[in-house]
């Protein structure tokens, strides 16, 4: 028998449900692998008792005869920037150390009411703002992947949702959840060869969950197969009056609808995306999944997404902005961390409380959306952006014309080692230059494991569809997984 | 009044004033939670984790709180915006939970309207103004931090966060105090008219941010100050006056004006330098993304339209035309809704035999009286519309005289009793009974041989004489008209 910590979601809620097992020893065998990981730093918090509480619940259920419950017996893990009750919440940061919000987010509360439990609260770049998981206050993040050169330098998991990245690819957790903002579900689950979907803007709750772009931010599962990202997010969507940007419509049967014939679908590639000194891999593996598409009935076209070199400036502007005000309310005064030199007035307990709450990635960030949005500037950077993010959506809308679904990779290189980029922002933004513009435009977008590079290190491809329109993005992601037949995964070595 | 001038060493001066009017939105709940927003309750206990930003937490519209801005918004004739946006607001202040207040500058709910104001409001027939309003926009208050009393802790009272308030700007087109008072005034009566706002500026329902610039007339306008936060309309108009003093003072020696915001000392009657533009906040607008633009449909507009009551001018060129009741009347009657409703409830208990206007006479100087006196106002009257509606019946159909009534409605103040219970048991009644008044005049006249001599001799206004000691000797009881009858033909 597999072990039960190789199962999937979907694995282990039917051998829960045929009694193959108990939740119980599910929960016990996931805590026992995230107490025995700590090398990859992958959980800020570990939960056990939430993963055996949920586990007994099931148990107990399924001995009473109900053992309905889409994730009874699923232990998971959870990012932490989702706001969980009586469990620290800090999104990486130290000004939020200590802190345990008196609520559950609405996501986390969806997975809880799915029968889900929790194993603990997943590392991630602070406040969300990374593409490589250093700039967590609790340490890096670290893949559980190692590149094959007989070197053992430590990876990246990518950002910013590497804990659940790296916890997954290590199976410590069966899932996770993860946010995207501009690709930090996509680029971190390429990195370490696993799934994960950003669905349309608008179907999972921002409510609880601490915020880093209002108008970008979504929540979306992580997993090991398309499958399970349908059936997480089944769970973690729906409409919520509290969130007003909720789209209030009814939760398609994703997993119900899942088909890997493409046939009479037609599948655009984006001759914008073929940048400049991009891998030859990382051609070749797009050049695969073109074909394994067309194997699977798709048609393919070329299309033009005119204004995408324009994606990732204006992101870097909207999204430091949207930042920069909603990191306003960590001051000192209501929570958190509270710095009080001595006869320090207001302003200095706000400036110490704020220097030494916050990480240089996030400040950077602060520093930056405060400028475009002051009031000299904000035509100059922050209108200007806003109208950019218009065009690049008016290109998808246009691209629609033509195509139902877009094939491009997920990121423009494997994973890198941890401190290589550190040194050069710039150069870590470009990570993000091909999960951006999807994000800009709130499409639902996903990425897929394909392969893997000379180094042995897995490399994504992304899918992206029409608003809406996930049924179709886990249906091509489907297929590129069915012909991909990806199942390498990182030796054991934490 | 509208020729007020300042005078100067060089000349006249004209004060430019320009009006933004807070005004706290009457809902049971905030802008953008749930949380409750009753006056005067103990610190934090109307607060919801949105209002105390906690983390993750979004804001959602409150539709009531909207509806009331655009009924306020039609109540002026303003232009209502069907499509609107929240905008952040960005700037380090300590009372500010998020580190931002949700508002709307670029696109606010409710664009250009009117107000128009009585430029004498003691003369009904004084001549009116027209002044602009330029928008009203919706927004949150901010809560309440206070860092000085601890040395290590912060005191956070966040009740009022989040509540929601209207901001009504107008024109710069005042010109003196009294205009802007009567502005004040009038904006608040229509408020409460609408019932978007209680118009309380003692519980900081209603505080105005006064601008003030000088200018010799005919000029362009100069540079202004702002005043913030002044809670009282004779505040309002002391700010004007010492503002633009102070101004005038400061430019004829040869100064300019800083724009800069001030405050108001009551206590000292002078206002006080807040902070300087130059180290104003930069306040870092944009479009709130926790907000969609708001859209409102042409169902809601009617709804809206629909639930409107009618408003103080039209009502009152109504109570003049309809009721026939004089400018003056008119003007009282509507000035205050409370006092319309007290009025239209007072007529619909009246029958046919009681005028509008006998009704409007009596609760202007009567009731309105009585209440000076016992310092009460009209929505805790001692006295219902239906018990004043008696008491007049009783005086329409001659049961007692004016005098009389009178005496029945101390009576009524007095023991809160009905005017037919005072007159039955204290035998108030007015007598037209001939044979007795025939007698006591009889007897007056017997009394007085020498005044009667001068009255038949032409001294006339004697007879005002007979009238009062008739009447006193029948215990004020007697029918008026038919002493007048009797004494006439008495007296010859």
């Amino acid at each position: 028998m597999t072990k039960l910590t190789d199962l999937t979601v979907a694995g282990i809620r039917d051998g829960f449900r045929a009694g193959d097992f108990s939740a119980r020893e599910v929960a016990e065998g996931f805590n026992a692998a995230v107490a025995g990981a700590k090398a990859l730093n992958a959980f800020i918090v570990d939960t056990p008792d939430h993963a055996l509480a949920a586990a007994d619940a099931a148990d107990a259920a399924r001995a009473a005869g109900d053992a309905a419950k889409p994730l009874a017996g699923v232990p998971i893990g959870m990012k932490d920037l989702f706001c969980t009750k009586g469990v620290q919440t800090t999104a990486a940061s130290h000004i939020l150390e200590g802190f345990v919000p008196p609520y559950e987010s609405t996501v986390s509360g969806k997975l809880w009411e799915a029968g889900a439990g929790m194993l603990g609260k997943l590392n991630l770049d602070q406040f969300a703002m990374g593409s490589s998981n250093e700039t967590s206050y609790f340490g890096n993040v670290i893949s559980p992947w190692r590149r094959n050169d007989g070197g053992n330098a430590a990876m990246a998991p990518g950002g910013s949702s590497g804990g659940s990245a790296s916890a997954i690819a290590a199976r410590l957790c069966p899932a996770a959840t993860g946010t995207d903002t501009g690709g930090s579900i996509r680029q971190p689950a390429a990195f370490v060869g696993i799934s994960g979907i950003k669905p349309t803007y608008g179907r999972c709750s921002r409510w609880g969950v601490v915020a880093f772009a209002s108008s970008l931010d979504q929540a979306g599962p992580m997993a090991r197969d398309v499958r399970d990202c349908a059936i997480m997010l089944e769970a973690m969507s729906g409409f919520d009056a509290k969130d007003s940007t909720s789209l209030d419509l009814e939760v398609p049967h994703w997993e119900a609808g899942l088909s890997s014939d493409l046939k009479g679908k037609r599948v655009g590639i984006p001759k914008e995306y073929r940048v400049e000194g991009m891998p030859a891999e990382i051609e070749a593996l797009w050049q695969q999944g073109i074909d394994w598409l067309r194997d699977a009935g798709a048609e393919i076209v070329e299309v033009s997404l005119p204004h995408t070199r324009y994606a990732l400036p204006a992101y870097y502007i909207i999204a430091p902005a949207e930042a920069s005000s909603n990191l306003a309310r960590y001051d000192g005064v209501r929570y958190g961390q509270r710095e009080l030199p001595e006869g320090a007035n207001l302003q200095d307990m706000y400036a110490a409380t704020r220097s030494a709450g916050f990480g240089p990635e996030v400040k950077r960030r602060i520093m930056i959306g405060t400028y475009v949005l002051s009031a000299g500037y904000y035509h100059a950077y922050y209108t200007q952006a806003q109208k950019v993010r218009t065009l690049i959506a008016r290109d998808f809308a246009e691209a629609w014309d033509h195509c139902d679904l877009l094939l491009t990779p997920t990121a423009p290189s494997a994973a890198f080692a941890l401190g290589e980029k550190m040194a050069d922002p710039l150069a870590m933004y470009l990570n993000d230059v091909f999960t951006v513009p999807s994000s800009l435009a709130g499409l639902p977008a996903m990425s897929v494991p394909g392969g893997l590079d000379a180094g042995g290190l897995p490399l994504g491809l992304q899918v992206i569809g029409r608003p809406l329109d996930e049924q179709s993005v886990l249906n091509a992601g489907l297929a590129l997984e069915e012909r991909a037949g990806f199942t390498a995964r990182a030796e054991a070595w934490w | 009044m509208s020729s007020y001038r300042i005078q100067g060493a060089t000349g006249d001066w004209e004060v430019v004033i320009g009006l933004e009017v807070h005004a706290q939105v009457t809902s049971n709940a905030k802008l953008f939670s749930g949380a409750s927003t009753a006056f005067g309750s103990e610190p934090n206990t109307q607060v919801s984790l949105v209002d105390a930003a906690m983390p993750g937490m979004l804001p959602t519209p409150n539709r009531e709180c909207i509806r009331q801005a655009v009924r306020t918004g039609m109540a002026i004739d303003a232009a209502i915006n069907k499509w609107s946006r929240f905008d952040r607001k960005n700037y380090f202040y300590a009372d500010l939970p998020q580190g931002y207040q949700i508002s709307q500058l670029y696109h606010p709910l409710v664009g250009e309207g009117t107000i128009t104001v009585q430029l004498d409001e003691k003369d009904p027939e004084s001549p009116v103004k027209a002044i602009g309003v330029e928008r009203i926009h919706v927004e949150q208050d901010a809560g309440k931090l206070m860092h000085d009393q601890h040395p290590t802790r912060s005191y956070v009272d966040l009740n009022r966060s989040g509540v929601a308030l209207m901001e009504i700007v107008s024109k710069p087109d005042m010109r003196s105090p009294a205009e802007a008072g009567a502005y004040v005034r009038k904006l608040r009566s229509i408020l409460r008219y609408v019932g978007s706002c209680d118009g309380n500026m003692e519980e900081g329902s209603m505080r105005a941010d006064v601008n003030v610039s000088v200018r010799k007339p005919g000029e362009e306008f100069g540079t202004r100050t702002e005043t913030k936060n002044v809670n009282s309309v004779r505040f309002v108009m002391a700010v004007i006056e010492h503002e633009a003093r102070r101004q005038v003072d400061v430019l004829e020696a040869g100064g300019k004006i800083v724009q800069e915001t001030r405050l108001y000392d009551p206590d000292r009657g002078e206002t006080r330098s807040m902070r300087s533009k130059e180290d104003a906040h930069d306040y870092r607008y944009f479009p709130d993304p926790d907000l969609l633009p708001l859209v409102l449909d042409d169902g809601f507009l009617a709804e809206c339209r629909a639930s409107l009551p009618e408003l103080p001018d039209p009502k009152r060129r109504r109570y003049e035309t309809e009721l026939g009741l004089s400018a003056y009347n008119a003007a009282v009657l509507t000035a205050e809704v409370e006092t319309t409703r007290w009025f239209e409830a007072l007529l619909a208990e009246c029958g046919s035999q009681v005028t509008a206007k006998a009704a409007a006479n009596w609760l202007i100087s009567d009731l309105f009286g009585a209440l000076n006196r016992l310092g009460r106002d009209i929505a805790d009257s001692p006295v219902n519309p239906a018990q004043g509606a008696e008491l007049l019946a009783l005086i329409a159909d001659g049961t007692i005289s004016n005098t009389l009534g009178k005496q029945v409605f101390e009576i009524m103040l007095e023991t809160g009793q009905g005017a037919g219970v005072i007159v039955e048991e204290r035998g108030l009644k007015q007598t037209s009974d001939t044979g007795a008044i025939e007698a006591e005049i009889a007897k007056v006249i017997a009394a007085n041989p020498d005044k009667v001599a001068d009255y038949r001799g032409g001294k006339d206004k004697l007879f005002g004489f007979f009238v009062g000691q008739t009447m006193k000797a029948m215990g004020g009881k007697a029918n008026p008209g038919v002493v007048n009858e009797l004494l006439k033909k008495a007296l010859g």
